[in-house]
């Protein structure tokens, strides 16, 4: 394992493993509390459009990705603030909707053969320095609305009628949220795919519900399980040879098991 | 002097009438008891005089001012607290979303804002569980907590909107003593379905359905004669007086229809 470390691409994959992993746990922290898991699934599925688009323009990926996955949760955030009660039609009109775009342009592209399953399931091995920036600067720009935001943020996240009589622009926050998430979503396809992002998002998550006594410290713990699942599931993955993202996803959901009942025993 | 004017109020959210005509004054330190049928709008008239819901037709002023300009002299206690009690947060963080909105130093919370929102604790009487997670309090505490997330903003009036209906009867009674004491200081408005319990403390009485009658009941014995003190009233008895219509602004001498229904029987 530790001759492996001198590989650039194996460096590449520890760097994005942990910065997608904290951005993971405070993002999926959020989407966690604000019971928008279900709706985070919807904008990792429609974003597989913006890939389909991208490869069709010949455009970067993550700027596709990115691009339609901003839409599809500005588009989920108008219509969860005007008909609440319809929302879980529209994100799985939005989730079936996106993916089927995807698969008609990568149709559509002339002499395309590139594997599209490395966005289905990952490809943390294939991670370019490009792609580290992308992930720096999000995470980055996480940190800083969470920072400068926290309160506001906790205000919406926790009662959002009693935030708004406070003053607090729900909608704002809100849609804020959301385009984290979907920003969070794109990223981690490279490591999990787009497919898996769910577990990674909501995993470690649970177990740092458990333990914390406050949104700070649930998003914080989060990232670290995050990480620790991300690393763990890398080294199972070269060690026997197996596609990485499952391997993180699998010992995420064997070590969930694990956490339940030694937490239960208590 | 009153502290909230409510004329000619009405109200619908699609075509059916909500509210209708309404008519309230609300005056300094009183305990407005607001009873009523599911339905019956007082839900909506609480959003109207908290600026939640514009209204279309008649006036709300708060202190002279539409709701929305005096949102800090009000204090809102909602009526589920019990939902999202998984949520990873501490009393105290729920005590201080109280000045969420205020002006906030940049990171955290200011010294003086943990101190009022200590003192909110402690005024009804919960300061010791300010570090424990609001999921691992009952639901008489956590209301408590609640009331105190309303105190923290200094408000005028405190409105709460079905305050015991998830709490056993101890703290039932609990949560209305510290109502009581509260109203020393506080004009209180409380939306309830207990309205035998809610009109020992209350003084004033309101009954909404689609129309509002008015009652002033600050003396109790003289309101209900048929009963002895502290004895629960007959809420069907109340609730038959209560909202007989076209006395919206009777007072006790107006109860003549009653006090015939009453003789008969």
């Amino acid at each position: 394992m530790i001759e492996a470390l001198q590989f650039e691409f194996i460096q590449h994959a520890l760097i994005a493993g942990i910065l997608v992993s904290f951005a993971a746990g405070i993002i999926g922290s959020l989407i966690v509390v604000n019971r928008m898991v279900f709706l985070a699934g919807g904008i990792a599925h429609a974003s597989y459009g913006g890939i389909g688009l991208a490869v069709f323009f010949g455009l970067p990926i993550f700027l596709g990705a990115s691009l339609f996955a901003v839409g599809a949760a500005l588009l989920i955030a108008s219509l969860t603030l005007r008909k609440r009660h319809r929302i879980d039609t529209f994100i799985g009109l939005i989730w079936a909707v996106g993916m089927a775009i995807g698969v008609i342009f990568i149709d559509l592209t002339p002499g395309y053969n590139v594997d599209m399953m490395s966005y289905l399931f990952g490809s943390i091995l294939a991670v370019s320095t490009e792609d580290l920036y992308f992930m720096g600067v999000l995470l980055a720009v996480i940190l800083f609305v969470m920072t400068f935001w926290y309160r506001d943020i906790l205000a919406v996240s926790y009662d959002s009628e009693y935030a708004a009589l406070r003053g607090v622009h729900v909608r704002f926050f809100y849609t804020l949220i959301l385009i984290l998430a979907a920003l969070t979503v794109v990223v981690s396809i490279k490591v999990v795919g787009l497919i898996l992002v769910i577990a990674m998002l909501t995993i470690p998550v649970y177990i740092a519900e458990k333990l914390s006594h406050s949104l700070f410290s649930m998003m914080f713990l989060s990232g670290l399980i995050a990480t620790l699942f991300t690393l763990v599931g890398l080294w199972f993955s070269y060690t026997y040879n197996l596609t990485s993202g499952a391997s993180i996803i699998l010992i995420s959901a064997a070590s969930l098991g694990l956490f339940l009942l030694l937490y239960k025993g208590k | 002097m009153s502290v909230i004017d409510i004329e000619n109020l009405s109200f619908s959210y699609d075509r059916d009438a909500i509210l209708e005509n309404i008519n309230l004054h609300v005056e300094d330190l009183d305990f407005l008891a607001i009873i009523g049928p599911n339905g019956g709008g007082k839900s909506t008239l609480l959003k109207l005089i908290l600026g939640m819901n514009k209204c279309k037709k008649g006036t709300i002023k708060v202190f002279r001012k539409a709701p929305e300009k005096n949102l800090s002299l009000i204090g809102y206690v909602p009526q589920n607290t019990n939902v999202n009690t998984d949520f990873p947060i501490k009393v105290i963080e729920v005590v201080l979303m109280g000045h969420v909105g205020a002006k906030n130093p940049l990171f955290g919370y200011g010294k003086d804002e943990i101190a009022c929102a200590m003192g909110a604790l402690a005024q009804v009487g919960m300061q010791e569980f300010a570090q424990s997670k609001i999921g691992s309090l009952s639901g008489g505490q956590r209301q408590r907590v609640m009331i105190a997330r309303a105190l923290c903003a200094h408000p005028k009036i405190l409105i709460l909107d079905e305050p015991t209906s998830s709490i056993d009867i101890k703290g039932q009674k609990e949560i209305y003593e510290l109502l009581k004491l509260l109203n020393q200081s506080i004009t209180i408005i409380v939306v309830s379905h207990d309205i035998s319990v809610i009109l020992e403390y209350a003084n004033k009485a309101a009954h909404i359905n689609k129309r509002l009658s008015y009652h002033d009941i600050s003396d109790k014995k003289k309101t209900f004669h048929t009963h002895n003190e502290g004895e629960h009233f007959c809420e069907v008895e109340l609730l038959q007086m209560l909202g007989s219509e076209g006395c919206n602004t009777c007072d006790h001498e107006g109860h003549k229809e009653d006090t015939k229904w009453r003789e008969a029987k």
